[in-house]
């Protein structure tokens, strides 16, 4: 997978890439015609010609599927106009969804970190917890996310932790998982040469395992950065929060503000796109440190 | 394999079980008038004898240990959550003890087995198969031409680690409120891991192998056929058995956006808003036993397919 990836870019990807994007912004335009035909053929006079058809379906107001420009007009406005801290702007409510994620992600990273220099030291949580968090990768954990919610704000806690906590839960297999397999990467030579030093297990884990398992960190740590805002988007949706990208997307089902959807969906994956550029700076700065690579 | 660590598991039972009874009895409105002590003790000894039980499978080897051990750790797990929530009297909206849930399960097996039917038999398996298929065509169609993949498989990787979920609302505007709506989204979501992997699997065949086919002068659909999508199994296992957990989970969430008044999701989310979470953990249970089976049974099919791959050779 990752030799296929690196070896395909090294052709240089851009150009095909670029290629296949236009292509998709295209289809996406006749999409918008043909989805918002129906509608659009109700508000113009009889006899219009195809060129009008097309410019309506483009420039409608709640349309079935929006035009790119439309999204990115609505992008900008609401990007660009309002004060980031104002509840109009996008910048605002991106905020509000990427902080719970990222206080999730912490929680995730040193609890599956402490999780899995337990399994990989301890026999007993190998054989009784592995299983477990293995298989809970299995389950849709996401279904629990209002459940969570709602008791939480039983409890009175609203706001940012308990969409942290879901955040944190659905990331916390990933590193688990990946750190595990990290921490056992080192094969058995440079064990027994560690064992041959006399090196105590701290220093069998600051010297060899940790270092190893880097290279099983930034993968798993990608996968949990996307987890993290998904968990953090579908935690705004059972209580109807008011701020947040999962807040903008029920709001604009709620009142059929298909632009306003679009718009806070491109911001979600520029935020992911974000999320990762940011795994892989930490992770090229980690490998320039140990001499270039993982 | 040894006889303790029997024993110890069937103290354990003993004990958990008798403690379950005492802690009842011992919450206010208890009629036997066990005492808090006796109830402590009990379950002290519980939780030691199942836990020299775990330390003495988790040193075992063979299957039954290696699912003894597991086994007895959920059975903890469990109990503890049990034993707290009545003893510490937990109020039933926040937590319900697992003996409620299975309660829930029994009383309610009409109504949930209904909201699978709805979200799993209906959109999940309608949207799998439709996702799964149509991404390995892709994947076939796109093999031949070097430009094509170079521009799709950037895509792929960058569209599978967006949040996709999200297009949930505007499925549900396109669709309607039914099960097509929830199997759109999961079409949607399983796509492009399976044009990924497809894709890197199509790669997997060695050069050596390609020489000898084309040694062979065989075309490239006998080089497909009998070499190509052979190697390329183990990487669409990994999507199939990837798709299975996501197809869930798009399903789910798509009804917190508007459904009929069936379903898994709807029943998660208006449940938990009218305190009924008895039966929430109820329609979770059903999740997760779906999840869970779906995947062991995708891993089977996996293990009986590709059993000449280096990763299940060696292990019996």
């Amino acid at each position: 997978m990752r030799g296929g990836r690196t070896s395909l870019a090294r052709e240089g990807a851009t150009l095909p890439l670029i290629a296949v994007i236009l292509a998709l912004i295209a289809v996406w335009y006749v999409g918008a015609v043909a989805l918002n035909a129906p509608q659009a053929r109700e508000q113009l006079a009889e006899g219009a010609g195809f060129r009008d058809l097309a410019a309506a379906t483009w420039s409608m107001t709640r349309p079935v599927l929006p035009a790119p420009h439309q999204i990115a007009v609505e992008l900008a406005r609401s990007l660009f106009t309002h004060p980031i801290t104002s509840p109009r702007s996008l910048v605002y409510h991106a905020w509000v969804t990427v902080s719970a994620a990222l206080a999730g992600l912490g929680f995730a990273l040193a609890l599956g970190l402490l999780l899995a220099i337990g399994i990989v030291h301890v026999r007993l949580l190998d054989r009784s917890l592995m299983p477990w968090v293995i298989a809970s990768q299995t389950v849709p954990v996401l279904a629990i996310a209002p459940m969570v919610v709602v008791v939480l704000g039983n409890l009175g806690i609203t706001g940012l932790l308990p969409k942290a906590a879901i955040a944190g839960y659905l990331a916390f297999f990933p590193i688990t998982v990946g750190m595990v397999k990290g921490l056992r990467a080192p094969d058995p030579l440079q064990l027994d040469l560690m064992r041959t030093y006399d090196a105590r297990a701290m220093q069998v884990f600051s010297l060899l395992r940790f270092p190893a398992s880097l290279g099983f960190l930034f993968p798993s740590l990608r996968i949990a950065v996307t987890l993290a805002l998904v968990g953090a988007i579908v935690a705004e949706l059972p209580t109807g929060a008011q701020a947040g990208l999962g807040a903008r997307l029920l709001a604009g089902s709620y009142y059929g503000q298909t632009v306003q959807i679009w718009a806070a969906l491109f911001m979600a994956a520029a935020m992911s796109m974000l999320g990762l550029a940011a795994v892989s700076l930490i992770e090229t700065l980690a490998a320039r440190r140990r001499g270039g690579r993982l | 394999m040894k006889a303790a660590p029997f024993l110890w598991t069937a103290l354990g039972l003993v004990g958990a079980t008798l403690a379950r009874f005492a802690v009842a009895d011992a919450a206010p409105g208890g009629m036997f008038g066990a005492t808090l002590g006796a109830t402590l003790a009990l379950a002290a000894i519980a939780v030691l004898a199942l836990f020299l039980a775990m330390v003495g499978f988790a040193r075992g080897e063979g299957w039954f240990a290696r699912l003894a051990t597991p086994a007895l750790f959920g059975f903890l797990l469990l109990w503890l959550w049990e034993m707290l929530v009545i003893g510490f009297a937990v109020p039933f909206v926040l937590l319900p003890p697992p003996s409620a849930i299975a309660r829930a399960f029994g009383a309610h097996l009409a109504l949930l087995t209904q909201d699978f039917a709805q979200t799993y038999l209906h959109a999940v398996i309608a949207g799998y198969a439709l996702g799964c298929g149509a991404g390995f065509l892709v994947a076939l169609a796109i093999d031949r031409s070097p430009f094509l993949k170079r521009g799709f498989l950037p895509m792929g990787n960058m569209i599978s680690a967006m949040p996709i979920v999200g297009i949930a609302p505007i499925m549900v505007m396109w669709f309607g409120f039914e099960w097509p709506s929830k199997a759109a989204v999961v079409v949607v979501m399983t796509f492009f891991p399976m044009l990924v992997n497809t894709t890197a699997g199509l790669a997997e065949a060695g050069a050596i192998e390609r020489d000898l086919m084309q040694s062979y002068a065989a075309r490239y659909g006998a080089t497909l056929l009998k070499l190509r999508l052979p190697a390329a199994l183990p990487h669409i296992f990994t999507a199939l058995k990837l798709n299975s957990t996501l197809a869930l989970i798009g399903a789910v969430v798509a009804e917190f956006f508007g459904t009929p008044i069936l379903g898994m999701g709807f029943r998660i989310s208006t449940e938990a808003a009218k305190m009924n979470l008895d039966l929430v953990w109820a329609t979770i249970t059903v999740a997760a036993l779906a999840g869970s089976l779906s995947f062991g049974a995708l891993a089977l099919l996996e293990r009986a397919v590709t059993f000449w791959h280096p990763s299940f050779r060696g292990s019996s």
